[in-house]
């Protein structure tokens, strides 16, 4: 097996507004105070003259983001995710969601895995959040290949698209041949048993876990659903006719994130047992990244026990 | 300013009075007390200093205008539907289902908007964001934004104000209709926003005061404004909530209330009085 290569999907978002700030030339990049940690600085470096800060003020930014656009550039606004979805939920709400205006929310730093900072930080809302607000595309990749890409395309389509990105180095799983279609989930392995559906980096922790299920008997089909909002419905449905039960992994809490949006497909399309992997109801803590998802069982043996019970709660 | 086009500022005025008053008994909800109050400002921008073409809304290079105290949207909408944009009789629409023109503006829906506004507070911002993309861009146009005096209790206008200081946005036109009247009753009694005038100029305003029914006063707050470098200005126009109709006058319980039965004709009445007088 080749060495594991880690990297944060932030590093991939610094490096693709880069990019995109060559090939469009009115893009304009905003943050609020947090270019270092965002890495919205990267772009702030080549082209001090289209960012802006503006500072410690997210609910401002937001709506600053909304006026911008609404004069035709490309706007991408970058703060936490607990400040971006949280603190701003109803400018972007109502600036930016309810006028469907051009504006890339880059919220990095979501979830669990923000690790030290603990509870305040540790935003395992935000999918939730974001998924309320008609006509929001929301992407939560799982490594910075697909980072990358999904930025690329979120710059190329026309409206509002929540960025959810993380602060934690994290195994790289995708090479060269990387294509990202927006809005369409990926099987990356195949199987008969049960269906995995992980986003984010539960994506790489649901591929330990098809070994593990395997070296057990156990045929997994893995698929990774980066984009949240609008759901693959279709890949979804087909998982449960082909496998019979689906499990769901996210670093976000298991209520109304991507658990969420599978079970109300599979409710009224296709209803099999689905069992959700994420953060049962409750704050964060502090600690190192890795010992906090361990701590709140977002791991591939959690998957695996989860993969079990849905197998089990199958009717024959 | 010459005696014609106040006359016609002050006609303009009046229909958009009889529009708002119009739109909002015909949707039994809405906010006459604090459209009333902006109706003479607004009037003055869209016929007097905007650069904008009712046949062509989205026009480039064209000055903007956000209402920022979204819910002033009847003397907006009927000032807009006057210049042009849209045939008045959608006004009889206001706020019902299949009619065009939203309780608070809708940019997506409503030719002119500029901005979809509501939630107090976030005008201002886009505001700052067309006015920073104007700047980035070399465009020469302006942006006005019209706040309420209440809506200053809101923490993000002063981000906003902030902001606007900050990056010397001084093709950043504020108002603020300081008719001293919010839903709860005085804004001195609720949670007072004043001194209004030295917050701006801490903030890193010019700021200019005037009567807010006063056309003159006006015209020449707008000029001064305009020749400022460097700097956002903000015109603190002192108003009379409810202005033009007398039972409304100064009184909060018309903030968010419609005329209905006797009341609403005498409002009317009035209104069509003064025309007449105009006229």
């Amino acid at each position: 097996m080749a060495d594991i290569i880690k990297k944060a999907t932030r590093e991939a978002y610094g490096k693709a507004l880069v990019e995109l700030g060559g090939r469009y030339k009115d893009m304009i990049v905003l943050d609020a105070d947090l270019s270092g940690s965002t890495k919205t600085g990267d772009f702030a470096k080549v082209y001090p003259d289209r960012f802006f800060n503006a500072g410690i003020a997210e609910q401002n930014m937001m709506s600053i983001a909304a006026g911008i656009a609404s004069t035709g550039k490309l706007v991408f606004a970058s703060s936490f995710a607990m400040f971006a979805a949280g603190r701003a939920y109803e400018q972007v709400r109502n600036s930016i969601g309810y006028t469907h205006l051009n504006v890339k929310i880059g919220a990095t730093h979501a979830g669990m895995s923000v690790g030290e900072d603990g509870a305040t930080h540790q935003c395992n809302e935000d999918i939730a959040l974001m998924r309320t607000i008609p006509g929001m595309t929301i992407i939560n990749p799982a490594d910075a290949v697909e980072a990358y890409a999904a930025v690329i395309a979120a710059a190329e389509y026309d409206g509002p698209v929540y960025l959810r990105l993380g602060r934690l180095a994290v195994p790289v799983i995708n090479d060269d041949s990387y294509k990202f279609t927006m809005g369409k989930g990926i099987v990356l392995r195949e199987g008969s048993d049960v269906t995995v559906m992980a986003t984010g980096l539960m994506v790489n922790e649901a591929l330990i876990a098809y070994d593990m299920l395997k070296s057990e008997g156990i045929s997994a089909r893995i698929v990774n659903i980066h984009t949240i909002k609008p759901i693959d419905e279709a890949l979804i449905t087909e998982s449960a006719a082909r496998t019979g039960a689906i499990v769901t992994a996210e670093e976000h809490s298991v209520i109304g994130g991507l658990g969420g949006a599978v079970a109300e497909v599979i409710c009224e399309k296709y209803p099999v047992p689905v069992l959700r992997v994420g953060t049962e109801d409750t704050f964060g803590i502090s600690g190192p990244a890795a010992d906090v998802l361990k701590y709140f069982n977002l791991t591939a043996e959690q998957i695996v026990k989860k993969a079990k019970q849905a197998i089990a709660a199958k009717k024959n | 300013m010459e005696q014609a086009q106040k006359n016609m500022l002050l006609k303009t005025a009046c229909k958009v009075r009889m529009g708002v008053i119009e739109g909002t008994t015909e949707a039994k909800s809405g906010h006459p007390g604090g459209s009333l109050s902006a109706a003479d400002i607004i009037t003055y921008l869209y016929f007097c200093e905007m650069n904008v073409d009712p046949k062509n809304p989205k026009k480039a290079g064209r000055d903007r205008f956000v209402l920022s105290k979204g819910h002033g949207s009847p003397a907006l909408y009927s000032v807009l539907a006057l210049k042009g944009f849209f045939d008045f009789d959608e006004i009889k629409n206001l706020r019902k289902i299949g009619g065009m023109l939203q309780g608070h503006p809708d940019m997506n829906k409503i030719p002119g908007i500029d901005m979809s506004t509501g939630s107090l507070g976030q005008g201002i911002s886009a505001a700052a964001g067309m006015a920073l993309s104007a700047k980035v861009s070399g465009d020469s146009y302006r942006v006005y934004t019209l706040l309420g005096d209440g809506e200053l209790e809101e923490g993000q206008v002063w981000e906003a104000a902030m902001f606007a200081a900050h990056k010397k946005l001084d093709n950043l036109i504020a108002f603020v209709d300081n008719n001293d009247l919010q839903i709860d009753g005085n804004i001195a009694d609720v949670n007072s926003p004043k001194p209004i005038d030295k917050k701006f100029e801490a903030f890193g305003w010019a700021v200019f005061e005037i009567d807010g029914h006063d056309f003159d006063q006006i015209e020449d707050a707008v000029n001064k404004a305009k020749q400022v470098k460097d700097k956002p200005s903000v015109i603190i126009a002192k108003t009379v909530k409810g202005k033009g109709v007398s039972f409304m006058e100064n009184v909060a319980d018309w903030h968010g209330k419609a005329a209905a039965g006797e009341q609403a004709e005498q409002a009317m009445a009035e209104l069509k009085s003064e025309y007449e007088r105009l006229a």
